[in-house]
């Protein structure tokens, strides 16, 4: 055992790991993985934009990983998030928090900025047995594709088949898209989710606006969409 | 130029529409609805290229994907420069412009025209290897002027100004080919639900119901065409692809079709509009409806202007209303070929005769020849060409019942077209892709499709089925069958039926005999591209080429851009014949990907310029892109290399940003490293089997340095990994091995110990790592933080503790990579610019100087810390490099890579180890990857000893350093080695150990 | 480009989502400093390179991230059956068993 006393080591929730609140009072700017990108959406839709490609910044991402068959895990997310873990490829989502399937013993938690250490906290207090939380979110980030060509956008990106009878709504798959890998969620007809990670944030922005140029696109949420936007204070101001 | 070809009425083409277009500086007028090709015929231009090898005049011999001579460089501008393009295949747009890429200097007279006349006994086949590849080294010179004069085609000198781009496609059915079987099989798939994909290298679909004369049901076949095309378009589930070829059918059904979006519009291809597609296809079922093609018959000078496939006569009359010339003699040796002299007929001109090499044949076509007064010579046959630079005439010989021989008295008739057919070879190159080998079938007399493990159907001419009827109801009940085999229900849709002249049987006859021996006749072309005559495929197999690859390759038939589709089957009956064996037991050599050329831009898709390849950012590049940044790609990401001020070279940047940091502080963004969060209560356990060193007992706060080894003890990735918690770590990679490393990881527990309870996930891209290192990074430090207690004693070296830098939650290690006293401040990515931007603030007043990997290396160099993979290359166990302190071999656990390293070789004392080397002159920095020698005078090839792994000039040591193996290194330190560079010159350096400075590390326990 | 079922998430995928790993089936000696240098040698080194049916790791890299096995046709390039860690293969050819 540690014969170092180290304050700072919080391990309240589960014993033997550090649970840490990672995230500074709102007087500290944050920057998403696309913020660099930000300013080019201005929220108006040109009329002939059939494609329209967002950030959703900032929002919780917490990795959870333990046996679905086993009582203490499921029934601690049911607990702590309201949510029943999705079978394979699958999604549930309620209010502000969705989970996704990522592996067979994976998922992913999505939510609100500022409530990754409460629901840290939260899950370690209801899972029971071996599992973890990862708390990932200043490594990802996600992009809102939407729009009647959105399909023809993933479909020049991904080798996966994304069409209606084959990815209906609420599906996950993690997948190649240009030369990396994201995880698409089918939100709507014609309204994707992409989970991306930080550092491959820009590249594949670049991508799916270039993908998406002969259909003409438009850089912002379509009005629609814009609520459910980050609680966070972003940095506006340029480097 | 008036187009002296073109009939007044008839065709597909649009009159009202001319088209102004230029070949080889001529402008000529054509029609939309045209091919180049078709335009050329129109205007009566015989000669568009010259040969490979003989430089001889060359026409147009086909009107499709087959043709090996009107292959032409397309551009109008440098830019849009396309070679390799198909005249017969290219629809002509307003302004084409179009180079032949044979006949270099001239079409008319050039000195390949000389050198075949001169030299053409001189050039055998395999006269590259007999000729020009010796010596050696002049191939280059040769190289460059044959490709020129033969006519390879060039690829443009400045950047292609189009895009292209790919799409993924998923069908349940994709039919190639949307001739008559290729149509009435959509149908049948398309009605049952099915997505459907049917795709048509030609900008019309209909395949050969578009050539006419054809009625189904009573009624024209274009009528039948059109509404079977618009119930198709009508469908969801049905995607027509037409001027998309299907190149390449490659594993598991997938397929890849190259679409021209609009090669038919422009030179150029509208904005933000792709100019070629390929379309990446998962096909759950595949109906090959490729249809066949004609095959010309060998004769001697049948490669002059005017010989043509009989096939593509009829095409160019009845699609483009163009009669390539005046007086036609069709050699035959089917029925169906009579149909051309019939639409010659009928298109006004004079049919000389019809030469069937069949005796006696009769039937409803020869009725019809007659009833038309078109003389017929059965057991005929043309036995030569006669002309310069277009058909003059056609010498006609009587010809024994079975080929073998011409017999008689010959008899010339006077022609400007020779059309010839000696039936169809189906279209098996898809087929044959995934290395199905095609079977020869004495009835078809040509290959078919062989066995496949795809999931692939054949209908219509691919499968050797030549009738329209056939072919109609064939594809209409494959359709179906690959419909249902994907899961659906499906019918065989109702197809019309086709009035058809009964047709006698065709005879197999490919080379028509000359009196004289072949090697003695005028040249009997077999491949046109690469100007193979049956005369060199009967001395290739007199030379010993048994077999029909080595033929080929000697031979260098079908190696032409059409890959042979015209001659390739006529070659193989030449060469079997010549072998005395049958074309079944001859076999064939088999087509490969792609079926016609593919541009780069097409393959490349949006591959290209800035997205090529990722490129990775870390959460504060954009301050260093402000701050001037040299970047470095290491894997995917950009990593600042050094920050060069204005007016600084390379080495004295790093010189300042050495000093500053050994004398003061400096600054590395080190988010790259791979950081691997590992939970669970068999954390330690794991750590324990997949490190050389211990882990058992590191308390948590503490960190510590690993090696990794593969199972052989070779090293292949280090780094630190902290004790979180009790079950709790964070594991650190290279930059590079992150994703490798977390694969090696999972790999192990999910096959090897699974009982072992532990998660591991990435979180590289979570944290923004910054190192703050030099005498002054404690000073700095404690500016931002007022909850983490720095005290030396408190928060020693190898500790790492959490608390607020600069307003943000951080986990800080002391760890150090420099020597120096050292903080590494981890921060949530987000967050990461501003603490590093309140670092800057801060460390103004000690200069804090940001640094790159050139610096980060030399200061490790400095210390004798590795790099795995630079110092390290996967035949370098820990021992060799002098780290055993890294090893501990009393673990419980036989670890990974631990009996690896207990191999006989792994524990000779002469290996190569790691040591540090110091030239004698401190100014001369020894290239990485020189080889050490003992006695730089021993003749070669010399003895080496080892290489240099790192090499650097230290500012700091001002001289310069090296790290190197040496053989038997960590015994032979005080010894002189030399290394003999590329340039002559021979460097002096003494074996010392790895650690230049501060060998005590005292420094970075300050 | 292979079309592999990938038994954990239920469903074929392109191969541009999978890692091949070797040989299946190769399991690392339960005490591996018990080896002889020849019997440790056979482990690191030697696989046989049959003609026909064959039993590969693959993983699913860019997808689920679980390793699994694969039966293959190495002269066609059949997938004949893709099955879990842990679990037997249904076809199985005494080539391809020699080293476990």
């Amino acid at each position: 055992m540690s014969d170092v006393t180290n304050t700072a080591v919080d391990s309240t929730a589960t014993p033997g790991v550090a649970l840490m609140d990672q995230q500074p009072d709102d007087s500290v700017p944050a920057r998403s993985p696309l913020h660099h990108v930000a300013q080019a959406q201005t929220g108006e839709v040109s009329a002939n934009a059939r494609v329209s490609i967002w950030e959703e910044p900032l929002k919780t991402h917490l990795i959870l990983r333990g046996d679905a068959a086993a009582a203490g895990f499921r029934e601690g997310v049911q607990a702590a998030t309201g949510l029943d873990l999705p079978e394979p490829l699958q999604s549930q989502s309620k209010g502000d928090w969705s989970l996704s399937w990522i592996t067979p013993d994976e998922w992913l938690l999505v939510g609100p900025g500022d409530q990754a250490f409460t629901m840290e906290s939260r899950l370690r207090e209801q899972l029971e047995g071996h599992y973890a939380v990862v708390n990932v979110g200043g490594g990802q980030s996600i992009v809102r594709l939407s729009g009647t060509e959105a399909r023809s956008v993933l479909m020049k990106s991904c080798p996966y088949d994304v069409h209606d009878r084959h990815f209906p709504v609420g599906k996950v798959v993690t997948t190649v898209l240009g030369k990396t890998q994201a995880t698409l969620r089918r939100l709507g007809d014609n309204d994707w989710e992409i989970v991306v990670r930080r550092s491959f944030a820009d590249y594949i922005w670049r991508w799916l606006l270039d993908a998406a140029s002969e259909h003409g696109v438009h850089t912002g949420p379509l009005l629609s969409a814009v609520k459910g936007q980050a609680s966070h204070k972003t940095d506006t101001s340029t480097v | 130029m008036t187009q002296s070809n073109r009939l007044p009425r008839g065709g597909r083409i649009d009159r009202s529409r001319p088209l102004t277009f230029k070949f080889n500086g001529q402008t000529y007028q054509g029609f939309a609805g045209d091919s180049l090709a078709s335009a050329l015929l129109a205007n009566g231009v015989d000669v568009i290229g010259r040969s490979f090898k003989y430089s001889r005049p060359r026409g147009i011999i086909a009107a499709g994907a087959e043709e090996p001579n009107a292959v032409f460089q397309l551009g109008a501008t440098e830019a849009t420069q396309t070679p390799n393009v198909r005249a017969t295949q290219q629809e002509l747009f307003d302004g084409l412009v179009s180079q032949p890429t044979s006949g270099w200097p001239n079409l008319n007279f050039d000195f390949m025209g000389l050198m075949g006349t001169i030299l053409g006994r001189m050039l055998p086949p395999g006269f590259y290897y007999k000729t020009f590849m010796f010596p050696q080294a002049a191939w280059d010179t040769y190289e460059k002027y044959i490709r020129k004069a033969a006519g390879l085609g060039r690829s443009p000198r400045e950047p292609d100004v189009d895009i292209y781009d790919h799409l993924n496609q998923h069908t349940d059915v994709l039919i190639v080919g949307a001739g008559p079987a290729g149509l009435a099989a959509a149908l049948s798939a398309a009605r049952s639900g099915a997505r459907v994909i049917l795709a048509d290298e030609q900008a019309e679909m209909g395949g050969s119901l578009l050539d006419g004369g054809y009625t189904l049901d009573g009624q024209p076949a274009a009528e039948w065409l059109k509404a079977t095309l618009d119930e198709l378009a009508r469908y969801d589930n049905v995607l027509l692809l037409p001027r998309s070829t299907v190149n390449g059918y490659h594993d598991h059904n997938f397929l890849t079709i190259h679409e021209r979006r609009t090669d038919h519009i422009g030179d150029r291809a509208p904005a933000n509009h792709s100019r070629q597609r390929l379309h990446r296809v998962r096909a759950k079922w595949v109906v090959l409806a490729t249809g066949a093609h004609e095959r010309p018959l060998v004769y001697g000078n049948n490669d002059l202007p005017g010989c043509m496939l009989a096939s593509a006569v009829s095409t160019y009359i009845n699609r483009y209303a163009v009669v390539p010339g005046n007086r036609l003699v069709l050699m035959t040796t089917n029925d169906n070929a009579y149909r051309t002299a019939f639409d010659w007929q009928d298109a006004g001109r004079e049919v000389v005769a019809i030469v069937d090499t069949r005796q006696g044949a009769a039937g409803a076509w020869q009725e019809e020849a007659r009833r038309r007064g078109i003389k017929v010579l059965t057991g005929h046959a043309v036995i030569e060409a006669r002309g310069r630079k277009r058909v003059q005439g056609a010498v006609v010989s009587g010809l024994s019942p079975d080929g073998s021989q011409a017999l008689g008295s010959d008899q010339v008739l006077v022609c400007d077209t020779l059309a010839t057919s000696g039936g169809w070879s189906p279209a098996v190159h898809l087929s044959c892709h995934t290395g199905s080998r095609p079977i020869w079938d004495d009835e078809v007399i040509g290959f078919v499709p062989g066995k496949t493990v795809q999931k692939q159907l054949a209908a219509g001419a691919v499968a050797g089925r030549f009738g329209l009827n056939e072919c109609l109801e064939e594809g209409a009940s494959l359709g179906a069958l690959a419909a249902t085999n994907a899961g659906f229900t499906a019918e065989p849709a109702a197809v019309p039926t086709a009035e058809c002249r009964p047709e006698t049987r065709p005879m197999a006859l490919f080379c028509v005999p000359h009196h004289k021996r072949n090697s003695r006749a005028p040249k009997q072309f077999v491949d046109f591209q690469t100007d193979v005559t049956a005369a060199a495929i009967e001395l290739a197999t007199r030379e010993g080429f048994e077999s029909i690859e080595h033929v080929k390759r000697y031979t260098a038939m079908g190696f032409g851009t059409d890959q042979g589709k015209l001659g390739n089957i006529n070659g193989m009956a030449i060469a079997a014949k010549s072998l005395n064996q049958t074309i079944s037991e001859t076999g064939t050599t088999i087509f490969r990907p792609n079926y016609t050329p593919v541009t780069f831009g097409a393959i490349a898709g949006r591959h290209c310029n800035d997205l090529f390849d990722p490129m990775r950012y870390t959460a504060m590049h954009e301050w260093h892109v402000k701050h001037g940044a040299k970047f470095e790609d290491v894997g995917q990401w950009k990593r600042p290399w050094y920050y060069p001020k204005p007016g600084e070279t390379m080495q004295q940047a790093l010189n300042r940003e050495c000093l500053a940091t050994r004398d003061s502080v400096g600054i590395l963004d080190a988010s790259t490293l791979g950081k691997i969060d590992i939970q669970g209560k068999d954390a330690r356990e794991f750590l324990g089997r997949v490190y050389t060193n211990a882990w058992a007992k590191l308390p948590v706060g503490k960190c510590r340095y690993g090696l990794m080894c593969r199972e052989d003890g070779m090293v292949f990735d280090d780094g630190v990994t902290s004790c979180l918690g009790e079950n709790h770590f964070l594991m650190t990679t290279t930059t590079g091995g992150a994703a490798g490393v977390l694969e090696w990881l999972e790999l192990y527990h999910q096959t090897e110990w699974p009982e072992l309870e532990v998660y591991m996930n990435t979180v590289t891209d979570h944290w923004a790592t910054m190192t703050i290192a030099g005498p002054n990074a404690r000073k700095l430090l404690s500016e931002l933080t007022d909850d983490i207690d720095l005290d030396r004693d408190t928060f020693k070296f190898m500790d790492w503790r959490q608390g607020t830098v600069a307003g943000v939650p951080a986990r800080v290690f002391r760890i150090s990579f420099t020597g120096e006293l050292s903080y590494e401040i981890n921060v949530q990515a987000h967050y990461g610019l501003h603490v590093w931007e309140k670092l800057f603030e801060h460390g103004a007043k000690y200069d804090l100087t940001p640094y790159g990997t050139e610096t980060m290396h030399i200061l490790r160099a400095e210390k004798g810390f590795i790099i795995a993979g630079q110092d390290t290359d996967g035949s370098v166990h820990p021992y060799d490099l002098g780290m055993s302190w890294a090893v501990k071999e009393d673990k419980p656990f036989s670890f990974i890579g631990k009996r690896g390293m207990k191999r006989e070789d792994c524990v000779r004392t002469d290996r190569k180890q790691l040591v540090g080397l110091k030239t004698l002159d401190p100014g001369i920095v020894l290239p990485e990857g020189a080889q050490a020698v003992d006695d730089p005078n021993q003749p070669k090839p010399m003895k080496m000893l080892g290489h240099i792994t790192s090499s650097y000039y230290s500012a700091n040591l001002e001289r310069s350093i090296a790290m190197g193996l040496i053989r038997n290194g960590h015994n032979r330190e005080g010894d002189i080695v030399y290394y003999p560079l590329e340039n002559g010159r021979v460097v002096e350096a003494e074996i010392c150990g790895t650690i230049f400075l501060d060998p005590k590390g005292e420094r970075q326990n300050v | 480009m292979f079309y592999i079922y990938c038994p954990y998430c239920g469903e074929h995928r392109e191969e541009e989502e999978f890692h091949a790993k070797g040989q299946a089936h190769l399991a690392r000696p339960k005490d591996p400093d018990a080896c002889s240098d020849e019997e440790w040698g056979n482990f690191l080194y030697f696989r046989p390179n049959p003609r026909g049916l064959y039993h590969e790791l693959w993983v699913h890299a860019i997808g689920c991230r679980k390793f699994f096995n694969i039966a293959r046709d190495t002269q066609t390039y059949e997938i004949l059956e893709t099955y879990r860690i842990g679990e037997s293969p249904k076809l199985s050819q005494s080539t391809d068993q020699q080293q476990s």
